[in-house]
């Protein structure tokens, strides 16, 4: 079981951190060729990402880079470089529409040719930052068989809606219609940074309402959120021991020809077991909560 | 006033005609037995001396002697600098200098060195402008690095014989009681300082605060003591700590302190009335936070922790978590108060601490500890004195004594620093034999030394990222390159004293 539940950013120029992140084991690491990147530093930034993808260190780690707009000086340039260098997957920032993520697409196609590397092997996924993007999230998430998911990115949306940052009400229309898109497409969603790192308690109150709305994971600023975050992931101890005994319920029912069991005089039907199966998929996976 | 010479002749027409046994004589008159012939008259002052000067002058101070001290103000210190100013401006020459450790803020010396005050060190580090000038050849004999339980040793056996101690006190009274947990300038335990009380010839205190008699409680008693002057500093207790008693918010020292909590959790001795010791490093005191959560949430509890003690240590103490502090060192101003003010807070000098020589020290019955290093090679021997120039800028400490004596000597280190590499192929110093090192945590992740495949078992089977030192060296060069080595001449400025007193390896001038 692949998870993709935490996506640390890194400013693409900061070398020390590119040389050290992979230690905290998030699902993704993604480098950053975009807005944490000064414009004096674009093309040093993009060096070093070059490098660091090619680094033996992140060979067992799932790598993400955040390109510039195709529509900016340094885009295609990024593109160039980081599919070259064998990323596993381009984000596409500020993406508005279906189009966006198709020119993407050709450009990497092309690239993959001309580099030799195995076409479509480079994957893609898009992040939604305006009321333009939020409206076609579902065209965007079924644009292209490369994408693995689309994100949620929160600045930049909330500017374009003319509002701000607050306790998440103004988040939630955009958080459903993303995350209804990516389930639509079958892919992963993610959900926005949480900028203030120094807040565990808020943390992890948002954690917990995106958890329960269905997102894959989400996008980070700071290392130390990563423990918290899968922490706040990872199924509890009586969830497996529950998923543990519907699972056995069912395989007994299954041996005896019943097509619906119950447990402790609880009906379990289909849904219940495969829900039970995911709870012990993700629990090998990721281990109990503590 | 009795007349010395009617009581002698009283007795002696009493012992008339009695033949003594060889070598025992009559009754000589009350004032005989008394060392200092004035002190009838003056005898509850007798110790007290008015400044600096007459406690040196009546300490019998002379050329070529040695006097030593204690560094429990660590970076506040300011009784080694005022003592050897004094000294110099009186005209001592070629003493010895027995510092229990010396810290940046003693860079003063150098001028001592260069002028002949000094001859010789003994101490257990350096730091700063002096370490730095020692490591170019500053001295002309090469210094002295000890472990603290070695340096006791190395007083017992003869070798480093005290002439005078000038030991720093928060409050003393006259008569020499003393201790350092009350007064305004507090540095919590005296536990080197009762080292040198209980060994120098000649014991000088040297207080901020002299209060009414009988100072209690007395770390250094008056029957120890031979001097006490009051001066104006001895020490400023807010640069103990630096940095120690923060909760850090480094990343990379916390994942460092968490897997560490992780080696103690699956070590085999996470069990009830367990006993630990941290250092006063970042990743040591976040790991005791992590210990909180699993001694919590599994029931246990610390018998005892040990050394030098942190506010960290203290909050667990508090919440009940650990029965008992033994404190050789007070890291900051909290673990100061804990041992004023609470009883189970237990001051211990560091003879019992970890003096290998000793009749039992405490560091023999630790379970886990927590040490640093600025190297550690491929058979996981420890440098903690000298930086990637080859200049010293660290200390022996107690690395080596608790090393020996714990039941799981625990390394944490960051695998790269900046861009050095701390595992490495070959330490520059060998201050701890890998030996006795158990467990080196990196961020990188968990190397079990060969020696304790039992460890290794247990924590592998806990899924902790558990591999070998090689394969964490490699993963180091593959992300620095192979550092250049550092260019030595043959001169030796430096031989680090194994706790027994031998002679474990040495350090070499840098080039300039």
């Amino acid at each position: 079981m692949k998870l993709r539940r935490s996506m640390l950013f890194l400013p693409g120029s900061n070398a020390a951190m590119l040389s050290t992140a992979f230690v905290f084991r998030p699902d993704s690491i993604m480098f950053d060729l975009e807005d944490a990147v000064s414009l004096r530093e674009k093309d040093a930034a993009r060096i070093l990402v070059f490098h660091a993808l090619q680094m033996p260190v992140y060979r067992d780690i799932e790598t993400v880079v955040r390109i510039n707009p195709l529509s900016s000086p340094f885009g295609l340039t990024d593109l160039e470089a980081v599919v070259r260098a064998g990323v596993d997957v381009v984000r596409l920032p500020k993406t508005d529409s279906a189009d966006d993520v198709r020119a993407l697409e050709r450009e990497v196609e092309r690239i993959e040719r001309d580099c030799g590397r195995a076409v479509g092997s480079t994957r893609l996924m898009a992040a939604i930052e305006s009321a333009s993007g939020v409206v076609n999230a579902v065209a965007i998430a079924t644009a292209s068989p490369r994408l693995i998911g689309i994100a949620l990115a929160g600045f930049d949306y909330v500017m374009d809606m003319q509002t701000e940052r607050g306790d998440g009400t103004e988040l939630f229309y955009a958080r459903c219609a993303v995350l209804h898109a990516a389930r639509y497409a079958r892919i992963d969603a993610f959900d926005v940074v949480y900028a203030d790192v120094n807040n565990d308690a808020g943390f992890l109150q948002e954690v917990e309402l995106i958890k329960r709305l269905g997102f894959n994971g989400k996008s980070l600023i700071n290392p130390r959120q990563i423990d918290l975050l899968h922490n706040a992931f990872a199924p509890s101890q009586e969830e497996v021991d529950y998923s543990h005994r519907v699972v056995a319920a069912a395989e007994q029912g299954e041996r005896q020809g019943l097509g619906v069991v119950s447990l402790s005089g609880k009906m379990i039907d289909a849904p219940v077991i495969e829900h039970a199966r995911v709870v012990l998929r993700r629990a090998e996976a990721s281990g109990v909560r503590k | 006033m009795i007349e010395d010479t009617i009581v002698t002749e009283n007795v002696k027409s009493r012992l008339a005609g009695v033949l003594l046994p060889p070598g025992i004589g009559p009754f000589g008159g009350i004032t005989a037995p008394v060392s200092d012939p004035a002190a009838r008259t003056r005898r509850n002052g007798r110790k007290l001396c008015g400044d600096l000067d007459e406690a040196i002058r009546r300490s019998g101070l002379k050329n070529g002697m040695t006097v030593s001290f204690h560094h429990a103000f660590r970076e506040g210190d300011k009784t080694i600098n005022t003592v050897m100013e004094r000294l110099a401006v009186l005209g001592f020459r070629d003493l010895t200098l027995a510092a229990s450790s010396l810290l940046s803020c003693n860079a003063p010396l150098i001028e001592h060195i260069r002028s002949g005050v000094i001859r010789k060190i003994y101490t257990s580090g350096m730091r700063g402008k002096l370490a730095e000038a020692i490591s170019h050849g500053l001295m002309a004999e090469p210094i002295h690095i000890h472990s603290h339980g070695g340096r006791v040793h190395l007083m017992d056996c003869g070798e480093l014989a005290v002439d005078v101690a000038f030991l720093g006190v928060s409050t003393a009274d006259e008569f020499g009681n003393a201790n350092g947990v009350s007064g305004r300038s507090h540095c919590g335990s005296l536990g080197y300082a009762m080292v040198d009380a209980a060994r120098a010839a000649q014991v000088v205190l040297i207080t901020e605060e002299i209060v009414a008699f009988p100072n209690a409680p007395a770390s250094i008693r008056q029957d120890q003591v031979d001097l006490v002057v009051a001066i104006g500093e001895i020490g400023d207790p807010s640069k103990i700590a630096v940095g120690a008693a923060r909760m850090t918010s480094n990343p990379r020292e916390l994942l460092i302190a968490r897997l560490a909590a992780d080696v103690i959790e699956h070590s085999g001795w996470f069990e009830d009335g367990f006993s630990l010791q941290t250092g006063s490093g970042a990743s040591a005191t976040a790991t005791t936070r992590f210990l909180e959560t699993r001694m919590v949430r599994k029931g246990i509890k610390a018998g005892f922790a040990l050394g030098g003690i942190t506010g960290g240590i203290v909050e667990l103490h508090q919440k009940g978590l650990i029965g008992k502090i033994f404190d050789t060192q007070s890291f900051d101003a909290v673990a100061a108060e804990s041992l004023r003010t609470v009883a189970t807070h237990y001051e211990i000098s560091t003879n019992s601490y970890a003096n290998p020589s000793s009749k039992g020290a405490y560091c023999d019955r630790v379970d886990l500890v927590i040490l640093s290093a600025l190297e550690i090679d491929l058979d996981f021997n420890v440098n903690v004195i000298t930086g990637s120039d080859g200049v010293m800028r660290g200390a022996s400490g107690g690395h080596s004594d608790v090393a020996a004596g714990a039941n799981l000597p625990i390394v944490v280190a960051p695998l790269i620093r900046s861009r050095i590499p701390t595992v490495v192929r070959r330490v520059t110093t060998v201050v701890t034999p890998g030996d006795t090192i158990g467990v080196l945590v990196t961020d990188h992740g968990i190397a079990v030394n060969p020696n304790r495949p039992e460890i290794a078992a247990r924590l592998k089977a806990a899924g902790l990222p558990v591999t070998t030192i090689e394969d964490l060296y490699q993963r180091a060069i593959a992300l620095t390159g192979e550092p250049e080595p550092i260019a030595f001449q043959d001169r030796i400025v430096g031989l680090i004293r194994y706790r027994d007193g031998s002679v474990i390896d040495v350090v070499r001038q840098v080039k300039a």
